[in-house]
This record gives C-alpha cells, sequence and structure tokens, in this order.
C-alpha cells in the first residue's frame, strides 16, 4: 500500500469516532397536527426525540411502544463500530493490501447487514399490530422506509442518515476508493515497470514543432 | 428601467390621479411598483382606493398561520381578568383569569387554585382589575411578569409570562380603592400602590363617617419584588391626609427615584364628591421619593401597625397555591421624614399622571381644566432644593406652581385623561368629552395633530409608550362606549380598542375591535420577547404534586374515612382507572386528576355528572384536583371535556355510588372485561 493510502484509512478509522457522538439515522414524522414535525432519532447506543409522544399516538393504530432498552442493536453497535476503527487503524498499521481488501469486505458487509437489520426491524414494528388496535385499516401496514419518504395514514415519514450515519457512509465509501486506487496503482505501477523496460529509465522527450513555434 | 417603471404607474389604475402629474423620484415610483404588483393591477377603482389611499386593511392583516408583532394585555375591568391579544391583528388569544373564577379553566374552582382568591374577607369570587403594568430592567418591559390591581378589595396579581397563568396575589392593608396601583419602578425594585378611598385604620376603625377629615387615611404602598423569583412583600407604607389617590407612575431616567401621583378631593369631602370634590381650582401631583423612605424605613423611623392580609402564591413544584396569613406593616409619617413626599399644584381634579421617557416631565391631566400642565423634574429638584414652599400639610410641603410647571398645553380638547408618548418626541393625550387623542409636541406644548375615536375614550396606550424607548408605531384607544359601532346585541354592548397608526405626521385610524369586559388599560410588549420563553408542557418528572400519578400504575383510589382520594390520570383516549366503585352517598370525594401528556397542546378536560363546581382543564404534566359531593346512589358518568383526539368521545368512565350504609369496598380498574 502507498503511505498516502495508509494516512487516508488511519485518517478515516479515527473520524468514525465522531459517530459515536451524533445520530446515525432519523426518522420524521410530518402530520396536520405537528407543523413542526416528529422526530426519531436513531444513535449507536439509544434513542431519541420525541420518543414518547411516537408511541402515545402509535397506540391507535396498534403498533408496539419502542423501549429502546429492549432493542439488542442498541447493545452491539458501538462494539462494531470499534472494531471498525481498530480494523482501519490494523490496514494503516501494516499497510498489506490483503488486509485492505478483508476490512473493506467486512465494512460492506457490517453496513449491509446493519440496513438489512434495520428494514426488518421497521417491517416487525410497522406489521406486527395488536389485533385489539382502535383503528385497523384493512391491508395497511406501517413500516417506516429505511431510505426516503413514505406516507403512513395522516403522516409522511421521512428517514434518512443523520450525521453519524453519514459519516459511517462516507468512511465506507472512500475506504473502497482507497482499495480501488490502490489496485488500479498496482496495474500502472505495473504498466509503468514495462514501459521503463522498453525506453530506458529517460525517455526521450517526444517534441512536436508546433508545441515550441505555436 | 426608469422608462419602464414611469409607464407602469402612468397606466396603474392603482395610482391616485393627483400623484401621476408633478416631480416624481425614483424611491417613489419603485414604491407604487410594489403596491401596484400587490394589488394584482386590476382595474376594480374600490379596491385601488382602499390599497392605493388609505391601505389601513393591508396594515393590520396577519396573513393566516403568521405572528402578530406585539402581545397586548388589557385589564378586563369589572370581568376581573386580563385579555391576551395581538398587534396589529386585534385578534383575541387568551383570558387570563386573575381576580375572578374562571369555570372554564377551573381557576378558583379547582382545589389548586381556590386559595389564590382567599382574602382578610375570606374567599372572593371576582375583582375589578384596571392596570396592566410589565416588569421592566432599566425601564424598558422585560417580558418576565405582568401586574395587575384590584380595585375592590386591594390586591395586586402578579402574572408568570412564561405560562401566561397568574402566580401570585398580594393583598393590600389598610387600603381601600387600589386605583393609583400597580406601577413598576425602573427596575421593578417595587411595585407602587396607593388608596383611592380614604378610610379609617388602625385601631380606631368604627367611626362616625362625618369624622372622615380627623380619622380617615390615605396611604401609598411601596412593595417589594424579588429580583429572581418575583415574589411580592410588602415593605413599607406611607400614612397621607384622607384624599383621593388617583393616579400613579414611577419616574425614570433623571427622576427614578420617585413616584408621582394625582389627587383629587383635596376639599376632603365624604358625600357628593361629583360637586363637593370639586370646588378647588387647584388639586395636587404629590411626588413620593421611595429611595428616601427605604432609607427612612432603614434608620427604623416606621411605626407598626397589626391589620391581617393574605398573600397568595402557586408552589411551581406541588402546583398549588399557598396561602399565608401576614399581620405586619411599617408605616412611615412624613412628618418624621422630612424629603419624601411633596405636593405641587395642579389644575382641577387631576386624572392621569404620565412621565416622558427621559423621565423629565410629569404630564398630569386635570380632566375638569381647560389644560394639560406638564411638570419638569428639574424644577422641581431645584424648587426642593430652594425651598420654594407654598405652606404645607400636614407636614408635606407645597411646592409652588410656578417654580415646577414647565408648560402648559392650551386647549387641547376636553376632559384630558391620560398621556402616552412616542420616539420621536410627542405625546398623545386622550380626552374623555370630546372622543379624541390629540397629539402635542413635547417642550413647545403645541397641539398638532387630533383625531375623533368612537366613543368616550379612557386610557390610550402606546406600545412601549410608558418606557424609556416606546415604540412609535401605534396608539390604541381604549374606549368605554360603542353604542352603534357594532352589532347591536341587547343593552349590554361591548367596550372597545381602536389601534391608529402614528408613524407619519398624521394619525390613521386603522383598526377597531370589540375588547373582554373593560379595557382600563392596556400594555404591549414585542412578540418575540415573550414567544422564546413561552412554556409548552410542565415536565411530569417535575411535578411534585401530593396526589400525582405520573403513570398508570400509580393510580389508585384510597378512602380515608369519608374522604375518598382518586388518583387518576388521562392520556389519549381514556382515564386510568374508569371503572371506580365502593363511593357511599355522604362521601367527600376528591378527583385528582394528572394529565400524563408530554405533548403541546394535549390538554384534558375533566366533568363528572351533577358535580357542584366546574370542570377541570388540565395542561399536560399538571394535576388538578376536583371536589365532588355525590348527593344520591348510582351510576354517573365521566369524561373529557376537551376534544383532545380521534378517539375523544371514547374518553368516558363510569364511578358507582352506593347508599349511605352500603359496605361495598373500594375498587377500581380499566380494561378488565368481564
Amino acid at each position: 500500500m502507498k503511505k498516502s493510502s495508509r494516512i487516508i484509512v488511519a485518517v478515516l478509522s479515527v473520524g468514525l469516532i465522531a459517530a459515536f457522538f451524533f445520530p446515525l439515522w432519523f426518522i420524521n414524522l410530518e402530520a396536520p397536527q405537528y407543523p413542526e414535525g416528529l422526530g426519531l432519532k436513531i444513535w449507536l447506543h439509544q434513542m431519541g426525540g420525541d420518543l414518547n409522544t411516537i408511541n402515545n399516538l402509535n397506540h391507535y393504530i396498534g403498533m408496539k411502544k419502542i423501549y429502546p432498552e429492549s432493542i439488542p442493536e442498541l447493545k452491539i453497535m458501538p462494539y462494531l463500530l470499534g472494531f471498525l476503527i481498530a480494523g482501519g487503524l490494523l490496514v494503516a498499521a501494516f499497510g498489506k493490501k490483503w488486509i485492505l481488501t478483508l476490512y473493506m469486505i467486512i465494512f460492506l458487509a457490517v453496513g449491509t447487514t446493519g440496513g438489512i437489520d434495520f428494514y426488518l426491524w421497521g417491517y416487525d414494528y410497522g406489521h406486527n399490530l395488536d389485533p385489539h388496535a382502535a383503528i385497523k385499516v384493512p391491508g395497511m401496514s406501517y413500516q417506516p422506509p429505511v431510505f426516503g419518504s413514505k406516507k403512513l395514514l395522516n403522516f409522511t415519514a421521512h428517514s434518512y442518515p443523520d450525521i453519524g450515519g453519514s459519516i459511517i457512509i462516507l468512511c465506507g465509501l472512500m475506504t473502497v476508493a482507497v482499495a480501488l486506487l490502490e489496485y488500479r496503482k498496482a496495474k500502472t505501477t505495473f504498466i509503468q515497470k514495462k514501459t521503463i523496460e522498453k525506453k530506458g529509465i529517460f525517455p526521450k522527450p517526444e517534441i512536436h514543432p508546433e508545441m515550441v513555434f505555436g | 428601467m426608469k422608462i419602464q417603471l414611469k409607464k407602469y404607474f402612468e397606466s396603474n389604475p392603482m395610482v391616485p390621479s393627483k400623484l401621476k402629474s408633478g416631480p416624481i423620484n425614483n424611491k417613489m415610483l419603485g414604491l407604487l411598483f410594489v403596491l401596484g404588483a400587490l394589488g394584482g393591477c386590476k382595474n376594480e377603482s374600490k379596491q385601488s382606493t382602499m390599497l392605493g389611499t388609505d391601505d389601513a386593511a393591508s396594515k393590520v392583516y396577519v396573513a393566516p398561520g403568521k405572528y402578530d408583532d406585539f402581545y397586548m394585555f388589557t385589564s378586563g375591568g369589572f370581568s376581573g381578568q386580563v385579555g391576551v391579544y395581538g398587534l396589529p391583528s386585534g385578534r383575541l388569544f387568551k383570558v387570563i383569569p386573575v381576580f375572578s373564577q374562571n369555570a372554564e379553566n377551573a381557576y378558583g374552582y379547582s382545589e389548586e387554585t381556590k386559595p389564590m382568591l382567599q382574602t382578610s374577607h375570606g374567599f372572593i369570587p371576582w375583582g375589578d382589575s384596571h392596570h396592566p403594568s410589565l416588569s421592566k430592567t432599566d425601564g424598558n418591559a422585560d417580558g418576565r411578569w405582568l401586574f395587575i390591581n384590584e380595585n375592590n378589595t386591594p390586591r395586586i396579581a402578579r402574572i408568570d409570562l412564561k405560562t401566561f397563568t397568574t402566580a401570585e396575589i398580594i393583598e393590600i392593608p389598610n387600603s381601600a380603592g387600589n386605583h393609583p396601583s400597580p406601577y413598576v419602578t425602573e427596575n421593578t425594585e417595587y411595585v407602587v400602590a396607593g388608596t383611592r378611598f380614604s378610610v379609617p385604620i388602625g385601631e380606631k376603625k368604627d367611626v362616625p363617617i362625618s369624622s372622615y377629615k380627623e380619622n380617615f387615611k390615605g396611604l401609598v404602598s411601596l412593595i417589594k419584588v424579588d429580583k429572581e423569583t418575583g415574589r411580592m412583600s410588602l415593605a413599607t407604607q406611607i400614612l397621607l391626609p384622607p384624599f383621593d389617590y388617583d393616579k400613579n407612575r414611577a419616574g425614570k431616567g433623571v427622576s427614578r427615584d420617585w413616584s408621582f401621583f394625582t389627587c383629587y378631593n383635596t376639599e376632603m369631602a365624604n358625600t357628593m364628591l361629583e360637586a363637593n370634590a370639586s370646588q378647588n381650582d387647584k388639586d395636587y401631583v404629590m411626588a413620593v421619593n421611595w429611595r428616601k423612605a427605604e432609607e427612612y424605613l432603614k434608620e427604623g423611623k416606621a411605626t407598626e401597625m397589626h391589620t391581617p392580609y393574605y398573600n397568595n402564591h402557586m408552589d411551581d413544584g406541588t402546583q398549588s397555591a399557598v396561602t399565608e396569613v401576614l399581620n405586619k406593616q411599617m408605616i412611615l409619617n412624613p412628618k418624621d421624614c422630612p424629603g419624601m413626599v411633596y405636593f405641587m399644584p395642579c389644575p382641577k381634579s387631576p386624572h392621569g399622571c404620565d412621565v416622558s421617557p427621559t423621565g423629565e416631565y410629569i404630564v398630569a391631566s386635570g380632566k375638569l381644566a381647560a389644560l394639560i400642565p406638564v411638570f419638569s423634574y428639574e424644577k422641581m429638584a431645584k424648587a426642593i432644593e430652594a425651598k420654594n414652599f407654598d405652606g404645607d400639610i400636614q407636614g408635606i410641603p407645597v411646592l409652588k406652581y410656578d417654580a415646577v410647571i414647565a408648560g402648559e398645553v392650551q386647549q387641547p380638547g376636553l376632559g384630558p385623561l391620560h398621556t402616552e408618548f412616542d420616539d420621536k418626541g410627542f405625546a398623545y393625550t386622550s380626552m374623555f368629552l370630546s372622543s379624541e387623542i390629540v397629539k402635542w409636541k413635547l417642550g413647545t406644548w403645541e397641539v398638532v395633530d387630533r383625531i375623533p375615536v368612537y366613543y368616550s375614550i379612557g386610557h390610550l396606550m402606546v406600545p412601549g409608550g410608558d418606557s424609556k424607548n416606546p415604540y412609535g408605531k401605534y396608539v390604541i384607544a381604549l374606549n368605554k362606549i360603542t353604542k352603534d359601532r357594532y352589532l347591536p346585541t341587547g343593552p349590554e354592548v361591548c367596550q372597545s380598542a381602536q389601534l391608529i397608526d402614528i408613524s407619519g405626521d398624521k394619525m390613521k385610524m386603522l383598526l377597531d375591535f370589540p375588547t373582554i369586559g373593560e379595557p382600563h388599560y392596556a400594555q404591549a410588549i414585542a412578540a418575540d420577547v415573550l414567544m422564546k420563553n413561552n412554556t409548552r408542557i410542565y415536565k411530569i418528572e417535575e411535578n411534585h404534586h401530593p396526589y400525582v400519578a405520573k403513570t398508570e400504575k400509580e393510580t389508585k383510589v384510597e378512602r380515608k374515612g369519608n374522604e375518598v382520594h382518586i388518583y387518576i390520570t388521562s392520556i389519549r383516549s381514556h382515564f386510568s382507572p374508569d371503572n371506580i366503585e365502593g363511593i357511599k352517598v355522604g362521601d367527600i370525594v376528591y378527583w385528582h386528576v394528572t394529565n400524563v401528556e408530554q405533548d403541546w397542546d394535549v390538554p384534558h378536560g375533566f366533568a363528572v355528572q351533577g358535580a357542584n363546581n366546574s370542570e377541570l382543564l388540565i395542561m399536560p404534566g399538571e394535576t388538578r384536583t376536583m371536589k365532588w359531593e355525590p348527593k344520591s346512589s348510582g351510576v354517573f358518568a365521566f369524561y373529557c371535556s376537551d376534544f383532545c383526539s380521534a378517539l375523544h368521545q371514547e374518553m368516558q368512565g363510569y364511578v358507582r355510588v352506593s347508599d349511605k350504609n352500603s359496605t361495598a369496598p373500594i375498587s377500581f380498574s380499566l380494561n378488565e372485561q368481564k
């Protein structure tokens, strides 16, 4: 690995620490009666925002109450991020391309699993409804979107990455970019080597007359 | 562009024709262009006149969803309450219950708020509120509290402007007709009050009315305001001759240590005052140095008097009013306290007493006089130093009129009452008899403009017009009579406020709107000052009410002898518990309802059939208690009386009342189906 790639990976790993201090994802709910909106903030280790208000409103349609303390993901996620940070630092320390490749795969796997897990949680939350609920709309489920906006009865839900999530996504994409550059570099180095073999270490500059006399 | 604008301007029907000829500058063109665009450029001559020339409608139009620029607080007068309006729209937002019971939200009916209306005369369900007065810092409204006086049973209330609720009421002992009240000093050190009616005080109160001159006393009270909490306490009272003290204003700037009062009935009549108190050509403006009073109190110059009086305040933790019965007044006598009180002669029965923004001029309106005298603080201070006196009254020096007068506004109109000020050196005086507002210039005392009002104006108010920095945008006329101004509503018709634009040379009438009760006086404050501190909910974890149920798990019903305490919660859309049995005829039942919502604008109501009481209206995080004494056995329904949610109609419950000798145990439940 190039020295600059190693530095970038190290910086990205350290940068991931910021995700501990910001929410990963937000779900904003808009309705006529809530002009200021209701927000749900998902952190690595907790959930915040207007949780109580949302819980109270959701009982009409029979959605389960969200108790952050009973969501196992919120206990695991901080360790996962810690693991990714440590992994990145290892990549930087050893500078071996195969470790970088492994790291990138793990990073992408963790991200994808997180997304799928979020979808499944949302699916259960939106479909597993109390049969005694006051408001039952045939065929209606209330699964919030993972990414994007969706109309749920009188509410429109917007779900997007927050600062923490954006940092992780950005770091992930940049890690992939670093890996790709590393592969390309490997290829160019190979080609350069070949060129040098053919033309000598200092190839003759090719001078075109029009460049000189314009 | 210039040419285009000019073309547009000439062809625009919105532009008054007299403006089309004559020189027109570019700025004007631009302005008219905008006006034209607003009007939609249609050839409707009526609309164009309205928007193009008067433009009154657009100046008071606050579009749906937009905010007013000012909060205005008007006194409810004989309603005892305070009205909250928006300016310039004139829309009524809220009526704050202060001195009168309010069945709408159980103020004075719930167990928590009943003590607010306790006095040394017992529980009083009504009051006469006159003069709202915003708390001040450095002579400008700071948006913390609003004080207001009760005239009949002398009291002063403090309203918390975070919650728009009455936080404290203090009774003023030895007083009657608490009218020159409650005017705050420059930094709200004191709320100053006086007696309109002199009465016998102290040990000897049962005296012949004819012994007025000898046994009756006037008083000025200095009520100290705690800087942090706002809590009021009676610091001292100053004994005065038995005149009628009518209005008061604290000084500011140069005159910050003083409070000024108008006095009438210096004849000291005790009957047929309309004639007997109108005999003297001159009455007085009284100047009281509160800083000196403070010093004399410290020096121990005061004597004690012991008249019981009440001080009631809302405890934020328990959300309940606490009553303290106090019994000590420190009385200062001007005879023993030189330099504390002075009289300045003032033409005939003065009413309003108003101090200019710098504190230099004191305007006293002789309501039966043909002129408005303006006194100079500087001249007053000099006259005091030079001892330029014209004798004394009961040991209080009378200053010479010529030595203290700054100027007289000649022929202002008939029946001048009150004066407010703008930011450009003009004063505005209300004329009760000629029913108009008169604008005049401070310093030259010239009348520069006048505008009729409908009808018989009392007070007037410029937002910030009593402060060091008035907003010279509007003056509001507070009218006593409306007669034919609105759709008639039988013999009893509304009183009104009128909004007048004072930003230009000529005053312009913009809006006319009815008010609650009688708007004696009003105060206004820039909207953003209050909006940023507005309370939305009471935090449930900060609710330390002794009968709170913070969750449904904490709800219960307890019997203590013949008292039954029901700890009940409300949340959309049910009560917990909602089935209650075991109550007997003869029980005294207390419904302690906690609204456990923590979301803005989700109050719940509570009403139970046959209760000889008002409903409860409970804000999120609040606990309110209804006392209920069922008279007969049966099952009674209770329900939420404030439409709270889609399932509001389902928010109901039943309480079973058994015969007196029933042995049925207390039981309660929620959602236990059999």
